[in-house]
């Protein structure tokens, strides 16, 4: 098995056989080369001119001409919302990532169990991933009539909130610094929570059943308990899962249709016409995005263990 | 010899092996039923919290107008009623956006699956030069947002031109604006929906098979076009099976890349993200000009109704490939 030795192929020249795989490597993916160059490359840096410049849409072409940068100063100082959408837009998304991440752990560790209808519990709760995908989960936002209407059952369920009831306690205990006050939106929200960590899940799951359950019972025999078993065997073996799943997280996160960032770079882009300034909005999240990708990724690899 | 329970040598009852084990296994029973119910408790409460939604989107979507005012009704309405699904139906153009957006959702998941599975296939099994670079850039088609694109692809496809030959010839660039062509010829190099993340995913599963299979066919005098073709795609199916069941269902649900790509087309996920405004103009131009806006418990229940209208065929497609959605990603083996 030849394909996975790197070391071996890597230094050599490619001749003989080795030519004509490498040949036949590249027509595979030549499709994507193809793709990439000419509905990436091309507008990704297009875009990235653009922002630089003021655009004009005329009848048959559009004209860019450069002018520095007054669209990045237009996204920070005149546009009114940019800057407290972003920032608004960033704190969530660490927030609900984080939360996603431990939900999303913590219920592939329950599903993981044996129980009655197990089949039927995890299909549920991946139906989110097809459900709240594309177009609905913006709607599903916008909804007042929905929000309603929970709230009604929530009522007549006489009143009783467990949460509300505890978050009071909490509140009054004097525990309640801002810290507090995050937890309690996430479990308010739990249902933005639950919707949203269907393939984390299942990542998590498949890297669960890959532990295997000899592990788990010699620790037993050596007087280990199922809290310790969980910190010293299942949190290093499947750890480098986390990093897959935050990256998924971070990355889908920041590119859902609900938000307010998005909505307001497309309102911009659409509405105002203003290419120039969209682009150079698009620019300023992404560039946010892959910097926060990119260190947490660094930290959290760091941690990661590699068991082979 | 007579079969009674006690009488078993080695099958004590179970309070006399509780007693043997001085009360640890009553202990651990109990603990065993506990974790059972608490669990049981945990997750029918996630699992509601999950479906209500769509639940209280089936009981909106049989009521009346009133119904929506009258404190008494919460979820069952007191008069029956399918008028929301035909005013959905009509101005969503139902027939025609569910026959378009099948059509389009199924062409561009073929498409996009047959691409992405060549791409990861290649990417797998193959070494050659500037591999760890290419990989890198499936993985930025995954990073890049499509909105930062979204402008110059845009007028890219406004303008179209393959490298100034058409404007050469014809003398004017071609406005492919409003035609599904480029779409399909983004699906077609791998940048369509989430394609990064089909790559990725197939190559993670071609990589995770066995090579002797490979080998043997080589050796054997299987060209690589026809391993890839009777060898190796057979092998893949359950990860290509879930990787165009999601492209088919992401693609039905879009609307960033129908609305820039498709937007001459009746589609479904279009429609519905206008469907308040269609109402609104449908209203007043029934009332013959007249101003007043819709309620907004009015315009949402129809969005209700047509969100239901939408998701129906997706929710029957889940009801039978189910597994091929759960299990198939599991198989992959993700890792990083």
């Amino acid at each position: 098995m030849g394909y996975s030795m790197k070391s071996q192929t890597k230094r050599k020249k490619y001749v003989g056989l080795q030519r004509r795989k490498a040949k036949s490597g590249y027509l595979f993916i030549l499709p994507f080369i193809i793709g990439f160059l000419a509905f990436m490359v091309k507008p990704f840096f297009q875009s990235l001119y653009m922002s630089f410049c003021n655009v004009e849409v005329g009848s048959g072409s559009f004209v860019l001409s450069f002018n520095k940068l007054t669209n990045y100063y237009f996204a920070f100082r005149v546009d009114p919302e940019y800057n407290r959408l972003l920032v608004e837009e960033i704190t969530r998304m660490i927030i609900y990532s984080l939360a996603i991440i431990v939900f999303s752990f913590f219920v592939a560790l329950i599903l993981n169990q044996k129980f009655h209808a197990r089949a039927l519990v995890r299909a549920i709760f991946f139906l989110p991933v097809i459900l709240s995908s594309g177009v609905i989960i913006g709607l599903e936002s916008d909804n007042q009539l929905m929000a309603n209407m929970a709230n009604l059952m929530e009522e007549a369920a006489s009143g009783v909130s467990v949460t509300d009831a505890l978050e009071n306690i909490l509140r009054t205990a004097g525990v309640a610094t801002r810290a507090f006050e995050e937890v309690f939106e996430i479990i308010d929200n739990i249902y933005d929570v639950a919707i949203a960590s269907g393939i984390q899940i299942i990542i998590f799951l498949s890297g669960l059943q890959t532990i295997p359950s000899s592990m788990y019972e010699a620790a037993d025999i050596e007087g280990c308990t199922a809290w310790e078993s969980l910190w010293k065997i299942t949190f290093p073996m499947i750890s480098n899962l986390f990093l897959v799943n935050w990256f998924y997280t971070v990355i889908d996160f920041s590119m859902r249709t609900d938000n307010e960032v998005i909505k307001k770079i497309q309102e911009v882009m659409i509405i105002n016409l203003n290419y120039g300034p969209a682009s150079a909005m698009a620019w300023i999240y992404f560039l946010i995005i892959l910097a926060f990708v990119g260190i947490t990724s660094l930290i959290i690899s760091r941690g990661v263990y590699y068991y082979d | 010899m007579t079969k009674t329970k006690t009488a078993k040598p080695g099958q004590l009852t179970f309070w006399e092996r509780n007693k043997r084990s001085g009360g640890y296994l009553l202990q651990k029973k109990i603990m065993e039923v506990g974790v059972a119910l608490a669990r049981f408790i945990l997750l029918f409460g996630m699992c509601f919290l999950i479906l209500q939604p769509i639940l209280n989107k089936i009981s909106v979507s049989f009521m009346k107008e009133a119904d929506l005012y009258n404190p008494v009704v919460i979820s069952i309405p007191s008069e029956f009623t399918t008028e929301n699904y035909q005013l959905a139906g009509q101005l969503m153009y139902y027939k025609d956006g569910l026959k378009n957006t099948f059509l389009i959702s199924l062409t561009i998941a073929i498409l996009q699956v047959c691409m992405c599975t060549i791409v990861g296939y290649g990417f797998a099994r193959f070494e050659f030069p500037f591999k760890k670079f290419w990989f890198a850039c499936v993985m930025a088609t995954i990073l890049v947002p499509p909105q930062t694109i979204a402008t110059s692809l845009y007028l890219h496809f406004r303008f179209f031109d393959i490298l100034g030959l058409i404007k050469l010839i014809t003398g004017d660039t071609i406005n492919l604006r409003n035609s599904v062509l480029p779409y399909y010829l983004m699906s077609a190099g791998c940048t369509g929906l989430k394609n990064g993340l089909y790559v990725f995913l197939i190559r993670q599963f071609f990589r995770n098979l066995p090579g002797d299979l490979e080998e043997a066919a080589y050796v054997d005098g299987c060209g690589t076009f026809k391993t890839f073709i009777r060898i190796m795609l057979p092998e893949a199916k359950p990860i290509l099976t879930s990787c165009f069941l999601f492209s088919f269902v992401w693609q039905w649900t879009d609307s960033f890349y129908s609305k820039m790509f498709l937007g001459g087309k009746r589609l479904l996920s279009t429609s519905l993200a206008s469907l308040v405004d269609t109402l609104a103009a449908f209203l007043i131009r029934l009332r013959g000009g007249g101003g007043g806006g819709v309620s907004v418990g009015y315009s949402n229940m129809l969005l209700s109704t047509g969100t239901l209208m939408m998701i129906t065929p997706l929710l029957i497609l889940y009801l039978f490939a189910q597994r091929a959605f759960v299990e198939s990603i599991s198989s992959t083996g993700i890792k990083m």
